[in-house]
């Protein structure tokens, strides 16, 4: 085998509180695909970090072309040949598609950035990947999905030895995913090491050569991919076996159907979603399919009113209801978990306790705040009921990792008892145990008789606790379809394709 | 430095906080003690309460409550610009009335009244319009001292009335009454904010308002009242700095009282983008800032180098409530050398 | 060299929404200055327009700075009084210690630059926020002007005076004071630096999302060290023309002028939160303050504060409209995805 590219031996790094890698090394070779594997926790973001010089290691050597360097920061990596593509689109909305190529280093002709040759160039890339865009557009205009390639065509055309990947791929549709992996391809190709991180094991398994895996801030090993099985590998990440998973498909859901406690006769909203008919019933799970922008999460909003319908009637038990805002949707026992945890769900700044009390303190209004007592009890027993960790009130939301968020956002819904769950993505980007953990305790609150509303762009996890599936296609709800059992993900991906053809 | 000691964390980030504040006016007021040996002191002459000390929270009155209003403000993640501006009009108005002729109680009705409608105005431009504070507070800092100037016709109106000299110059149950009225106000400021979940509502708005209305707060009606409450301050505060002068001058009432505020709020450990607020802290702001302006008069030192010293103080404080700043004199720099080489030595400097 | 003009046409944005903004106050300047021309004679004449600039050259050039600030989104509270330092500087150098002319301006426009880059370096190092450190600087430089003198020290100086009193003749018997000139060549080159050079795009970049800036590996920290700086530099270089403007210095000058400053620039349609605006719109927004102070001084029976509030009225405007312009582009951008 040629020489790594890329090598990092015996890397530390600590944080106030934390050890987030404790001898860590990892080697990347030209031309292949390494998928860097971890629970959420694990250290990839660090290791990541570490390699684009956000951070200083403590300890450790990197080497890179085997010449011992230490990589100032984002810059100096680009130098050094390594480029990053980040989950979260890091680009400035504010500029031209463009220009987001090529900022910071712009072809110049006597001195002055030459606009022409930027826009020139920019479209070839773009063609290149088959993107036919207007590069001069703002880039805020742009889809996210686009926004993203954007990014990778940037990346790329930094002429990387070494291309960081990190989670790119969880808000691409298919086509989008096959389209960057066709990519990543001809790069391999062309002698670049690739650094892939996805929680997609599926996609982990079609495009990698080699997996490294880390758990809990050390170093587990790095193996073949065609050496793993993936309950090896998953067993791997988790540090146990995983028994979890087969245990749930056990407990498979009994369809006990209580109560219907809403329905949509027509609710649509211009640009988001087209009008709808949806019963929603006590202890049932509804899941929700879907490409990203196929309408699932607008619908979601339109439900819990975060958003406000056009069109259509909402009905409850008792009659219609207007859901004008959040507020009077709470007041309807209807709770929502949005998709983007640290945007629209928890308030970072804030303590376990404070986030978790919030939505019920705000339905009893400000007058009536909860006591001190009344507080720690009801805190205490979710942090332990789902296990949150650390299990400290006090802790600061912004210091937990993406799981126990999610937890302690479940928290706050589940303390007001409401009657209708809506769970936007609950279990993106969170670590496998943590996943399982909430899916079980989807399926137990639903025995419980509450509905519950289930979104989650994977298709695998929407089958195996949903009742009933509805399938959303380009803004519409195209089928309804009732999990007997015998549903496949092949099933529901075909209806997608199909449209409304069948159901 | 164990802030990932998470049981002590509440208490400790409290105290944390308000350490440098503390310190620094304890500082000032013992370097005070060089200057004056009596400083400390108060006493009692003719049943009123005297002293230095007296004195910094007489003269700090009306700072500390604009500074009380514009922490609620600044907790929502706005700030208020239009104080100054608030205080001048208010004065002016109060002191135009009782000029004409008008009773008390319509003066300073009508100068409270204004107050609360110059709140209201800029909370809606903040909420209806989505207009960013900092900008709908600007549009009436800058037209309220016109405002101010053509309630005066541009003129110093001065009055004589003992009644409304009361607020800002007077004294009750031997204390000035300016000091009563600041601690009312702060004792049904903390009550309302932490006896009750206000507090917590705002500090959840503050701390992200897209989160906080999927939580189902309605942040329009608190981020209004936060500042109809800080024009409320400003108001009482411009009655107060009027009622001592027995005097509105629309142009200078008040002038960069919008900046000492700020400041306040921030020497007292409330991070400009807002979330968590501190009222202690921003009390203890506010009498840095005093405490300053009296240190420099009594050591002697020519009124107009004020400014420089401010600039000192604000410079030091934030510095020193920087982490940023902490961490680079504290620790011993294991990170990013100034220069470091690209190649060659390692890392490992602190192993 | 490259003139304003120049450089405009061959602009590397075509026309878009964006540039409503600074559209809509080109017709208000030509709006008020039709007004000002139908309501009062010799109103409407070459000359008064060209007084626009040589009055407010010094603003202009503060302006400057301020739009490279707050292109970044951050704010500088210090420009005033750095602008009265840097006359004060003039003065004491000039009249007091009688040093060349060219030296002291050297110094001046030194001193400003380092100051900014000083609270620049604050900012970025120390994470403090912008808004306090300028106002820091706003104190200090302030406090160092009363500390130098309390009163008013006139510069009695065979350069500035000569600078101060000739002027640049053009066609048709009207003139445009040195200072003036000094401005616009000031725009000229800012306009060039932000649209064509890496220090421009990085300042939009910056504005637009500083976290994202600083992963694709631009240098955000220096960046903002650097419109500190340009801030400062432009500050200093806006107290010694208002020093050629008035022959004097003074430490009460220019107080508020930051505001002024500010309100220009949200005029001319830079957003506060930085990353969008235009360098024009500025100094149309500084001329559209100049037409109303003109137009109160024409009309003899207007009090002075109507200023104010005809700035404040005009502020409000232009903000409700650069919402709209902002909601319509958001309510269309949320749409998708």
């Amino acid at each position: 085998m040629a020489a790594p590219v890329l090598e990092m031996e015996g890397i530390s790094k600590g944080f106030p509180g934390v050890q987030a890698l404790q001898d860590v090394s990892f080697r990347l070779f030209p031309g292949e695909v390494h998928g860097l594997m971890g629970e959420n926790g694990a250290g990839k973001s660090t290791l990541i970090k570490v390699l684009t010089g956000v951070h200083t290691a403590d300890a450790g050597l990197v080497t890179i072309d085997d010449v011992d360097t230490l990589i100032r920061g984002p810059l100096h990596a680009q130098r050094l040949g390594i480029s990053t593509v980040y989950q979260e689109v890091n680009l400035c909305p504010n500029l031209s598609v463009a220009e987001n190529i090529f900022i910071g280093r712009e072809p110049r002709r006597f001195g002055r950035i030459d606009w022409k040759q930027i826009n020139r160039r920019a479209t070839e890339l773009l063609a290149r990947l088959g993107l036919d865009l207007d590069v001069t557009a703002q880039l805020g205009s742009c889809s996210l999905a686009v926004q993203q390639l954007i990014a990778i065509v940037r990346a790329v055309d930094l002429k990387a030895k070494v291309l960081i990947l990190d989670e790119p791929t969880s808000s691409l549709d298919r086509g989008e995913v096959a389209r960057l992996f066709s990519v990543m391809r001809r790069l391999k190709a062309d002698g670049v090491a690739i650094l892939f991180v996805s929680h997609f094991l599926e996609q982990i398994y079609e495009i990698c050569d080699r997996v490294t895996v880390l758990r809990n801030g050390g170093l587990v090993g790095e193996y073949p991919i065609g050496e793993l099985s993936r309950l090896d590998l998953v067993a791997k990440m988790t540090g146990q076996e995983l028994t979890a998973l087969e245990e749930l498909d056990e407990a498979s859901p009994d369809v006990v159907k209580g109560e219907r406690l809403l329905a949509l006769e027509g609710v649509g909203r211009t640009g988001a979603i087209d009008p709808v008919d949806l019963d929603l019933h006590a202890g049932e799970v509804v899941g929700f399919a879907g490409l990203l922008g196929s309408g699932r999460s607008e619908l979601a909003r339109l439900i819990f009113g975060a958003d406000s319908a056009d069109t259509g009637v909402i009905r409850t038990g008792g009659g219609p209801v207007a859901l004008k805002g959040p507020r009077a949707a709470i007041d309807q026992g209807i709770a929502f978990c949005p998709e983007d945890r640290k945007g629209d769900g928890l308030i970072m700044d804030l303590t376990v306790e404070e986030n978790i009390i919030l939505a019920l303190q705000v339905s009893r209004g400000w007058l009536k705040p909860l006591s001190q007592r009344k507080r720690e009890e009801l805190v205490g027993s979710y942090i332990k009921a789902l296990r949150i960790h650390p299990p400290h009130p006090y802790a600061l939301v912004k210091n937990l990792s993406g799981g126990n968020q999610q937890k302690v956002l479940l928290a706050r819904w589940l303390i007001t008892r409401p009657k209708l769950l809506i769970l936007d993505e609950p279990t993106r980007g969170i670590d496998i145990g943590a996943k399982t953990e909430i899916q079980k305790l989807v399926v137990s609150l639903a025995g419980d008789g509450m509905g519950v509303v289930f979104i989650s762009a994977e298709l695998e996890e929407v089958l195996r606790i949903s009742h009933k599936i509805e399938v959303l296609r380009d803004r519409r709800l195209v089928a309804e379809l009732d999990n007997d059992g015998t549903l496949t993900p092949e099933h529901i991906l075909q209806t997608i394709a199909n449209g409304a053809a069948d159901s | 430095m164990n802030r990932a000691d998470a049981p002590s964390r509440h208490l400790g980030i409290l105290k944390h906080s308000l350490f440098w504040p503390v310190t620094v006016l304890i500082v000032m007021l013992l370097a005070n003690v060089i200057f004056t040996r009596d400083f400390l002191a108060i006493r009692i002459e003719q049943g009123h309460l005297y002293g230095s000390l007296i004195d910094i929270l007489l003269f700090g009155a009306p700072l500390i409550l604009v500074a009380l209003g514009m922490t609620m403000v600044i907790a929502t993640g706005g700030v208020d610009l239009s104080v100054g501006a608030t205080v001048a009009i208010s004065g002016a108005l109060a002191c135009d009335l009782i000029a004409k002729g008008h009773g008390l109680p319509v003066a300073i009705g009508a100068a409270i009244g204004a107050s609360l409608l110059l709140g209201l105005w800029n909370g809606l431009l903040v909420t209806r319009l989505g207009i960013q504070p900092i900008i709908a507070t600007l549009i009436l800092m800058v037209a309220g001292r016109g405002i101010a100037q053509l309630i005066t016709g541009g003129q110093i109106i001065t009055i004589n009335n003992q009644g409304y000299k009361l607020i800002g110059g007077g004294y009750w149950l031997g204390l000035p009454f300016a000091i009563i009225l600041v601690a009312v106000a702060l004792v049904v400021t903390v009550v309302l904010t932490r006896r009750t979940a206000l507090g917590l509502l705002i500090e959840s708005v503050g701390g992200n308002a897209q989160a906080s209305r999927l939580a189902g707060i309605r942040s329009s009606g608190l981020i209004v009242l936060a500042y109809v409450f800080c024009g409320l301050c400003a108001g009482v505060a411009g009655l107060m700095i009027s009622s001592n002068t027995l005097s509105a001058d629309g142009n200078n009432a008040g002038l960069w009282i919008e900046l000492d505020a700020i400041l306040a709020v921030v020497l007292g450990g409330t991070a400009l983008t807002g979330g968590r607020f501190s009222l202690a802290g921003t009390v203890l702001g506010a009498l840095i800032i005093q405490t300053l302006d009296t240190t420099i008069y009594t050591a002697g030192i020519p009124p107009r180098t004020t400014l420089v010293f401010s600039a000192a103080v604000v410079t030091i404080v934030c510095l020193l409530q920087s982490p940023a700043f902490r961490a680079r004199f504290t620790r011993k720099r294991p990170e990013r050398p100034a220069d470091p080489v690209s190649t060659g030595p390692k890392q490992e400097v602190t192993a | 060299m490259t003139t304003a003009a120049d450089v405009l046409r061959r602009s590397p944005v075509t026309p878009n929404r964006r540039h409503i903004p600074v559209f809509v106050t080109l017709g208000l300047l030509l709006l008020t200055f039709s007004i000002g021309s139908v309501r009062y004679e010799n109103f409407g004449t070459p000359q008064v327009f060209l007084d626009l600039f040589i009055d407010n050259a010094f603003l202009i050039v503060v302006a400057i700075g301020m739009t490279f600030v707050i292109l970044t989104g951050g704010i500088d509270l210090s420009v005033g009084s750095v602008v009265a330092l840097s006359g004060m500087l003039c003065a004491i150098g000039t009249s007091k210690l009688q040093l060349p002319a060219p030296l002291v301006i050297l110094f001046v426009l030194l001193v400003g630059t380092g100051f900014g880059a000083a609270m620049g370096y604050m900012i970025t190092a120390f994470q403090v926020q912008p808004f306090i450190t300028t106002l820091a600087g706003m104190f200090l430089a302030r406090g160092v002007c009363l500390t130098l003198s309390e009163n008013q020290i006139s510069i009695e100086n065979g350069f500035f005076d000569a600078v101060a009193l000739n002027s640049l003749r053009l066609p048709g018997g009207n003139r445009l004071s040195w200072g003036a000139v000094t401005a616009l060549i000031a725009v000229a080159v800012a306009i060039y630096v932000l649209q064509w050079t890496r220090l421009g795009r990085n300042v939009y970049a910056v504005g637009g999302s500083e976290q994202s800036a600083m992963l694709m590996g631009l240098p955000a920290g220096r960046t903002k060290i650097q419109v500190y700086a340009i801030s400062g530099f432009c500050s200093a270089l806006g107290g010694v023309l208002f020093a050629l403007y008035t022959l004097s210095g003074d430490p009460t000058h220019a107080v508020g002028m930051e505001l002024d400053a500010i309100a220009a620039v949200v005029i001319g349609g830079t957003v506060l939160t930085g990353g969008s605006g235009y360098l024009i719109g500025s100094v149309l927004g500084v001329l559209v303050l100049g037409v109303i102070k003109t137009i109160l001084s024409f009309d003899g029976t207007l009090s002075s504060w109507w200023t104010r509030i005809a700035i404040g009225v005009l502020l409000f405007g232009f903000i409700a409209l650069q919402r709209l312009i902002g909601a319509r582009r958001k309510s269309r951008r949320s749409a998708p995805s």
